[in-house]
């Protein structure tokens, strides 16, 4: 039996940030992973860095969480290769040009600047690579890309350093009440703490089962690509009003394709299996996008899952059902962004049972409309 | 929009043909995908056209053996997806192919991954300098266009390919510099230890022996006992340094053509995702299968030397047998009859079976091509050594696909292909581990390289049909 003050169950980045923030403030953290640190979405994820076009429901935490990028350097010893090299999200037609210039009204009712309206000419000077027929778009200059391992990694190094216990390898089976305390359940081992973190990604609603909560999640299976090494024609990432894309460049030169098209998941093999016919879309869109890119090569494509919740926000909150549980998971494929803020939120949650970051929006009574009539 | 087969064939070498022959005989709707214009594979390539132009009996009867498997399939009414490319495979027995401007896709209900052999990589210190190669890659340029390496180049290795090559070359008025033998145990003790093998593959044994004397007849210089070789060289390849014993000897060389026998061609197989297991005689993956070739995936069937190398015989018996296999899985013939007729087939093939463990111990690579030194290249395509691996060991990755994260390695345009087992090797190695407890990298799409436009036209189809 092993002792800890909290016991996080996921070593993705949203559990190692939760970790490091728990440790800072004195408390005795282990993580458990079953396979490794930043193993599925976290450490595989496009690496967009995103405030730009997200729902209203999560822009406040979003442009709150942007801060903590540009000062990852000083929050973890690494930038987790972050760059802001800025976000577009480009129109093709004026009728998706209608829609963006409503988007950043919406946007700028609730108070945020940060979306800005380019016409044709702007983007064309931002992007010159960019096929002709693109009308305009939203920029976010601040908004970026960075190494999603490389960042998942800082965070894990970062709370070793400051006295995390991480273990790899090390999958809960069972979650038990005993006095007053839970012990995790690890093949033969067992983990005894005050308060459990589900920070178990697309496996947090196996989780929660544990201790028979149930969320009505589905599992996403975000493919990506990657290009061999080309030339830079295109510095911010550049997604699309009417279609999923997400476009950048690597440092390397590689560029990296997502934007959301679905594998398909299997939870049991712990796997994602690319969809080709769903891939040829991305590929068609960032084509037809890029006209240059027609002739480069795929080097790999891959997926990266995760869990999804009907109304694609996240659930963040302590447990409804039982004590001393916090959940943090769901992001439905956007929830890299949060990662470095959220551990924020989930320290608060598990030391003051409340925070003043705006996170009322992810409690799972939404998602339960049966159960709050 | 798209086709449907009973059977996809994946590959045009000898297993392919041959089951593809027999899986139309009984009757089944196929398709074979290869990538070459014409059917052969890389044992047989192009034999059609070396036989038209002469060419082909200089290469020796065993490759004219070709000719015969070739003619059965053009009849077998089969159809042939020529210099078409398998970029994805799916579970269910789909197959994505390109021609290299438009990309389809076959709807199988049986696959057969047919699609043989690679060369195991030769990592020496020098072996990514310009002039250094395969002995396979040197091989396909003779075959298909009748290219000869010049007089100053050496070969170098172990393995019956590399004296086969050295023949093939001298016999069409070609000259090498020599050969740097590096088989480690040679025969006496070797062949003793192994005495029944060595009696019912005696032929494999004499083909050997008569390979040495040509060589011998024909003044090829060849120094055997060769512990170790370098490359070296500026913007090429200039010397070679070999070692026997403490000795180290040194020779100028125009080029060097490297060959420590073949492995099975497992990517697409792992790709599938079918179970795989470490073959220690044999120093490689190979799928696990039953005595048909069926995987643990039930639409894919394997055969020939992406199973486990057994050689071009072996590779074409395998094959009828899998089409036997795959024919009964799909309730075309009965249990029994499948049996009967594979019967005969597996007691023609036992003798060239039973050459394998004597030659798998005779050819058995130096544990240091596996695993090699620190300032070797161990990945090409992103310039990551052996040292860089062992150092990311020390930082805490356990396995081929977190070497990826930390160095890069297996992320370049051939995608782990060239590096997977140095890598393996290298990390099990610093690891104290088995090649099977750190596994192989993870296969991604695409198998095959395709540009965004090939992979886009897959989109244009779908809305067209």
């Amino acid at each position: 039996m092993r002792d800890a003050d909290v016991l996080v169950i996921g070593a993705g980045l949203h559990g190692c940030s939760a970790a490091l923030q728990l440790a800072r403030r004195g408390f005795r953290v282990t993580v458990l992973e079953r396979r490794h640190v930043g193993r599925h979405a976290s450490g595989i994820n496009a690496g967009g860095v995103r405030t730009l076009g997200r729902d209203p429901a999560e822009v406040p935490l979003s442009v709150i969480g942007m801060a903590h990028w540009h000062g990852l350097a000083a929050l973890v010893g690494d930038d987790g290769g972050f760059k802001a090299c800025g976000q577009l999200k480009v129109a093709e037609n004026a009728a998706e040009m209608a829609k963006l210039e409503a988007r950043v009204a919406s946007v700028r009712r609730m108070g945020y600047e940060h979306e800005k309206l380019i016409d044709a000419g702007e983007l064309r000077r931002l992007v010159p690579a960019l096929a002709p027929h693109c009308v305009g778009a939203i920029h976010v200059p601040d908004d970026g890309a960075a190494d999603p391992y490389r960042t998942t990694h800082a965070f894990a190094a970062r709370a070793r350093a400051e006295g995390v216990e991480i273990v790899e390898g090390e999958g809960v089976t069972g979650l038990d009440r005993r006095g007053g305390a839970w012990e995790a359940v690890a093949g033969e081992r067992r983990y005894r703490a005050g308060t459990v973190v589900n920070a178990a990604g697309a496996w947090a609603g196996r989780i929660a089962a544990l201790v028979g909560e149930s969320f009505p999640l589905k599992t996403r299976a975000s493919m990506m690509m990657v290009t061999e090494r080309v030339p830079m024609i295109v510095s911010p990432v550049v997604g699309a009003v009417g279609r999923p894309l997400s476009f950048k460049q690597s440092p390397e030169g590689t560029a990296i394709i997502g934007g959301g098209q679905q594998g398909r998941a299997d939870l049991d093999l712990e796997q994602g299996w690319v969809d080709v016919v769903n891939l040829s879309r991305s590929a068609k869109t960032a084509t037809d996008l890029f006209p240059a890119m027609r002739g480069v090569g795929l080097v790999r494509a891959w997926c990266g899952i995760e869990a999804e919740t009907p109304d694609r926000l996240p659930v963040i909150e302590r447990s409804m059902a039982v004590p001393d549980l916090v959940h943090v998971f769901g992001f439905s494929g956007h929830g890299f962004q949060l990662g470095p803020v959220c551990g924020e939120a989930v320290a608060d949650l598990v030391t003051r049972g409340a925070t003043e970051l705006p996170i009322a929006p992810f409690g799972s009574a939404r998602l339960r409309p049966a159960a709050a009539a | 929009m798209s086709e449907s087969f009973d059977l996809v064939v994946i590959g045009g070498g000898p297993a392919g043909l041959a089951a593809a022959t027999e899986a139309r005989a009984l009757g089944l709707s196929v398709a074979l995908v290869d990538e070459q214009a014409e059917p052969g594979g890389q044992i047989y390539r192009n034999v059609e056209r070396a036989e038209a132009e002469g060419r082909a009996a200089p290469l020796g009867d065993d490759y004219r053996r070709g000719l015969g498997l070739v003619r059965a399939f053009r009849a077998s009414g089969a159809t042939h997806f020529a210099q078409h490319q398998a970029w994805q495979v799916e579970r269910d027995g789909r197959v994505f192919v390109t021609d290299g401007a438009k990309s389809r896709l076959l709807e199988g209900r049986r696959v057969l991954v047919a699609v043989g052999a690679m060369e195991r990589p030769v990592p020496i210190p020098g072996w990514t300098l310009p002039g250094v190669m395969g002995v396979g890659a040197a091989q396909i340029l003779h075959k298909s266009i009748g290219v000869l390496p010049d007089a100053g180049v050496w070969l170098a290795g172990s393995g019956p390919l590399l004296l086969h090559f050295a023949v093939e070359v001298v016999e069409a008025g070609g000259r090498i510099a020599g050969i740097l033998d590096t088989t480690r145990s040679f025969a006496p003790a070797t062949v003793l230890a192994h005495p029944v093998a060595a009696l019912r593959g005696r032929s494999y044994l004499a083909k050997g022996i008569g390979y040495l004397a040509r060589l011998r007849m024909a003044g090829v210089v060849r120094h055997s006992g060769v512990e170790a070789v370098e490359a070296h060289g500026e913007a090429r390849v200039s010397k070679v340094r070999w070692r026997t014993g403490t000795q180290w000897h040194e020779a100028p060389a125009t080029g060097l053509l490297l060959h420590e026998g073949v492995i099975p061609h497992v990517h697409m197989t792992q790709a599938l995702g079918c179970e795989h297991a470490w073959d220690e005689a044999q120093q490689c993956f190979r799928p696990r299968t039953d005595a048909f070739g069926a995987t643990s995936v039930e639409a894919i069937f394997v055969a020939g030397d992406c199973g486990g190398i057994g050689g071009a015989i072996v590779a074409e018996g395998r094959g009828r047998v899998a089409a036997l296999g795959i024919a009964a899985s799909l309730g075309r013939i009965a249990p029994a009859d499948r049996d009967a007729k594979a019967k005969p087939i597996r007691d023609g093939l036992a003798p060239h079976e039973a050459i394998r463990p004597l030659l798998d111990a005779l050819y058995r690579p130096a544990p240091e091509l596996l695993a090699p030194a620190d300032d070797v290249v161990a990945c090409r395509c992103e310039g990551v050594t052996a040292g860089r691996l062992r150092e990311a060991v020390s930082l805490g990755c356990l396995g081929p696909n977190q070497a990826k994260s930390f160095t890069r390695c297996g992320m370049g345009p051939c995608q782990g292909r060239l590096c997977g087992p140095t890598v393996t090797g290298t990390i099990a190695k610093a690891l104290g581990q088995s090649p099977a407890q750190v596994g192989s990298f993870r296969i991604r799409p695409p198998l095959k390289p395709l540009t965004l436009g090939e992979l886009a036209t897959l989109a244009d189809l779908e809305r067209g049909g």
